[in-house]
């Protein structure tokens, strides 16, 4: 427990420091509002923060973040049954997750509309990569001698597949999950910032910054963080129940 | 069935220019313990994976069990224990040497008795519910030779299996090893580096030297069955460890 | 074993250049009334073909004033300009708070936990807030779009050189200890050293996020210059040409950035007779 205490104590005194500092210096609320005006904000219009976040987080970042995983790994076990073909994708693939991918939105808009199939489009765009090239790794981590041993057992492709490769890379998807949770979430907020239907956490940003409600604009980020925590908690918790050690 | 397990005619193996084997005679008799002994680079695990059809020869014939390797891999005619116990860390000890039986496809039931049995037979019965990282290296070493007999085979290849561990733990596996090959029918092919090893299990050694990989000599013990450590402070076994000497040496294997 | 690797790198481009061609004749053949041709030279694609792109791309470089509003080399030069601002300044901050988490036990236990959990928070979604704040203090143009890519950057730094500050072992360190080497001693003979391998890493993700950061920076602000503006613009007025250009310098930069730093891993690669 005291190893929590610690940055426990330490986030509960800059909350303090951050309410004193606003107050006592009368720090003006467009710049830095206050840890209690903040949560005003935050438990003021509870429909559309829900709506807000129904938008965003269940549709465009989870249905995007599933589609992005999904094909990343399915492409994955194509490419690795030709040595050769992994030679030239994974190069580019690593390549293209440093490419800035977001920039895609407004084509994905053109594509499939405003609403959030356009934005689940960009989040499957954007966590494809990293699934990919983290299976493929994953796929390519089994060692040489457990690689004979399944050989010398006349183990079949599937075999070699189910029983070895694809527990040895578990590991590497619970990895890729982890880097695409915050991504998808990233993506699905920016890529609302290229046009959208009037709800969603990243309209919701950029229209009450545009206001100047700094207020409300650091409650929504506030909900954003939480998503992007939560998810990563909960994978992490997912990750501890699942994984081995070696 | 023949009584020849191995036989080996004019074998070569070549990697780009490098002669691993060259011109290899041999003839493993059923219920053999065969020795491989030899320098680094003399080509004894390439023979081994020659004979496990996990290389390929370049030049020469071998048949293991009277058909080619393929066929005997195919046929799950041997057991092969590696250099390390290749455990899979996300399977317990038992589903460990059950992973062979699974993949010919036998019923839960019957993949349970026999994992069983064979960690009886390795003396790990008590830890077929841990997990590979729970157990020290000579009993992880232990695990993956009940793997390797899990499938009932004749013929067991190992590949300098104790190499990695301490000499204390190598001798009580050495024992178990000549008691295991005593109580049963199995024809052994055993790589090692180490002289002592070589002559305390086998009932055959044949020396190697390397570059390019050959058999230098063949040499027969005549060292009892059911021969126990102590046999290693009599003078038959230093006369023997003393011929394998000499003819490592005659291979220019020293230096 | 090495083997060469340009040969499949050129098939699998090749392979997606065809699906790319394909995908674009089916996507534009409504649009174009069933003429093959045509659906490879419209003006408004839905997917405009490689070529296209590529004739786009060079008609607003080399066929423009480089100070030109409408060439795509004022606008890349405009998004660089913040996001190697932002890049240096976030490695500055990144390295030094490493350095400090590192030999300061109590900051490396009271503030690792929140950086590490600050990674899960998507920083993007800042980028509005940053660009008002900025404004309302009057700061605008460069300044609120390099601290955006510099918020970016610091992360991975922080967390890579720290992990690297500390990778040096036991023994390592008993060595030095043997030696009676102070603090700034271990530092630069050892810790430093060994984080250069955990470094390079960072310094690829901070430079690709500065990348990102500068460009969705440009975003709120309604900028009328940089590649997001660009982007923006295009959007607005259907015109897939000049976003998918835009997009294809932005990808360039990118690459540029990354390539900048493999290139500087290369030479201290080299300089360590080969390994890192």
């Amino acid at each position: 427990m005291t190893r929590n205490a610690l940055p426990l104590l330490f986030g509960v005194a800059v909350l303090l420091l951050w309410q004193a500092a606003v107050v006592g210096f009368d720090i003006p609320r467009i710049l830095l509002p206050a840890p209690t005006e903040i949560f005003a904000a935050l438990i003021a219009d509870p429909s559309t923060l829900f709506a807000d976040l129904n938008q965003t987080f269940f549709h465009s970042t989870l249905i995007g973040l599933g589609i992005g995983c999904a094909s990343g790994f399915g492409a994955a076990l194509l490419v690795d049954r030709s040595p050769f073909l992994r030679r030239g994708f994974v190069p580019l693939a690593s390549l293209a997750g440093a490419l800035p991918i977001v920039g895609i939105a407004p084509i994905a808009v053109m594509w499939f509309g405003f609403d959030w199939p356009s934005k689940a489009a960009v989040v499957a765009a954007l966590t494809f990569f990293p699934s990919f090239v983290h299976t493929v790794a994953g796929l390519e981590s089994v060692g040489a001698l457990e690689r004979d041993l399944m050989v010398s057992l006349a183990a079949s492709r599937g075999q070699m597949l189910r029983k070895l490769q694809l527990p040895a890379s578990l590991p590497f998807l619970f990895a890729a999950l982890k880097v695409n949770s915050v991504l998808a979430l990233t993506g699905a907020v920016v890529a609302e910032f290229f046009g959208t239907p009037t709800v969603g956490m990243g309209f919701r940003i950029a229209t009450e910054a545009a206001r100047m409600n700094i207020d409300r604009v650091w409650a929504m980020i506030f909900v954003v963080a939480l998503c992007g925590s939560g998810s990563y908690a909960i994978i992490a918790l997912a990750e501890r129940r699942l994984a081995y050690r070696s | 069935m023949s009584d020849t397990t191995v036989e080996a005619r004019g074998l070569d193996l070549v990697f780009g220019d490098v002669a691993a084997l060259s011109e290899i005679d041999l003839t493993v008799a059923r219920g053999d313990f065969v020795s491989l002994i030899g320098p680094s680079g003399c080509g004894k695990t390439s023979l081994l994976r020659v004979v496990a059809d996990l290389a390929q020869p370049t030049g020469g014939t071998i048949l293991v069990n009277g058909t080619t390797p393929h066929a005997a891999r195919l046929a799950r005619a041997y057991g092969y224990v590696f250099q390390a116990p290749a455990l899979l860390p996300w399977r317990t000890v038992e589903r460990n040497v059950t992973l062979p039986l699974e993949i010919i496809g036998l019923p839960k039931d019957e993949r349970r008795a026999r994992a069983c049995q064979q960690l009886e037979s390795v003396g790990l019965a008590a830890f077929a519910r841990k997990f590979p990282w729970q157990l020290s290296g000579g009993m992880q070493q232990r695990a993956s030779i009940a793997r390797a007999l899990s499938l009932q085979p004749s013929l067991l290849l190992m590949d300098e299996p104790f190499g990695a561990l301490d000499e204390i733990t190598r001798d009580g596996l050495n024992l178990r090893l000549l008691r295991l090959w005593e109580a049963t029918n199995l024809t052994v092919l055993f790589v090692t580096h180490s002289i002592e090893e070589a002559a305390f299990l086998s009932s055959r050694i044949v020396v190697m030297s390397a570059r390019p990989g050959r058999i230098v000599e063949v040499i027969e013990s005549d060292l009892p069955r059911g021969r126990d450590l102590d046999i290693r402070d009599d003078a038959s076994f230093h006369a023997l460890a003393h011929r394998v000497r000499t003819a490592l040496r005659a291979g220019h294997s020293y230096g | 074993m090495k083997e060469s690797r340009a040969l499949p790198i050129a098939v699998a481009l090749a392979i997606l250049l065809l699906l790319w061609y394909a995908a674009a004749v089916a996507l534009n053949w409504t649009q174009a009334n069933g003429d093959l041709l045509a659906t490879m030279s419209l003006a408004k694609p839905l997917l405009p073909a490689p070529h296209q792109i590529a004739v786009e791309f060079w008609n607003s470089t080399a066929g423009q004033r480089i100070d030109s509003k409408r060439s795509l080399i004022f606008h890349a030069a405009v998004t660089a300009s913040s996001m190697l601002a932002g890049f240096a300044l976030g490695v500055a901050i990144g390295l030094l708070l490493a350095i400090l988490l590192v030999h300061v036990r109590v900051l490396d236990r009271a503030l690792l936990p929140w950086i590490v959990a600050s990674q899960t928070v998507p920083i993007l979604a800042l980028a509005p807030m940053i660009v008002v704040v900025f404004g309302a203090a009057g700061l605008t143009g460069l300044v609120p779009k390099a601290v955006i890519s510099a918020y970016l950057s610091f992360f991975p730094v922080v967390i890579g050189v720290a992990k690297g500050l500390r990778a040096p072992d036991r023994l390592q360190l008993d060595l030095l200890h043997t030696y009676d080497a102070g603090r700034r001693r271990v530092f630069t003979v050892l810790r430093w050293p060994s984080a250069m391998r955990f470094l390079f890493p960072s310094l690829k993700v901070a430079i690709a996020a500065a990348t990102v950061g500068a460009i969705v920076a440009e975003l709120p602000t309604g900028a009328e210059s940089g590649l997001g503006a660009r982007l923006l613009a295009g959007s607005y007025y259907g015109q897939t040409l000049q976003i998918w250009a835009a997009l294809a310098m932005a990808s360039l930069l990118a690459a540029s950035g990354v390539g900048a730093v493999v290139l500087l891993e290369r030479l201290v690669i080299r300089a360590r007779g080969g390994r890192l």
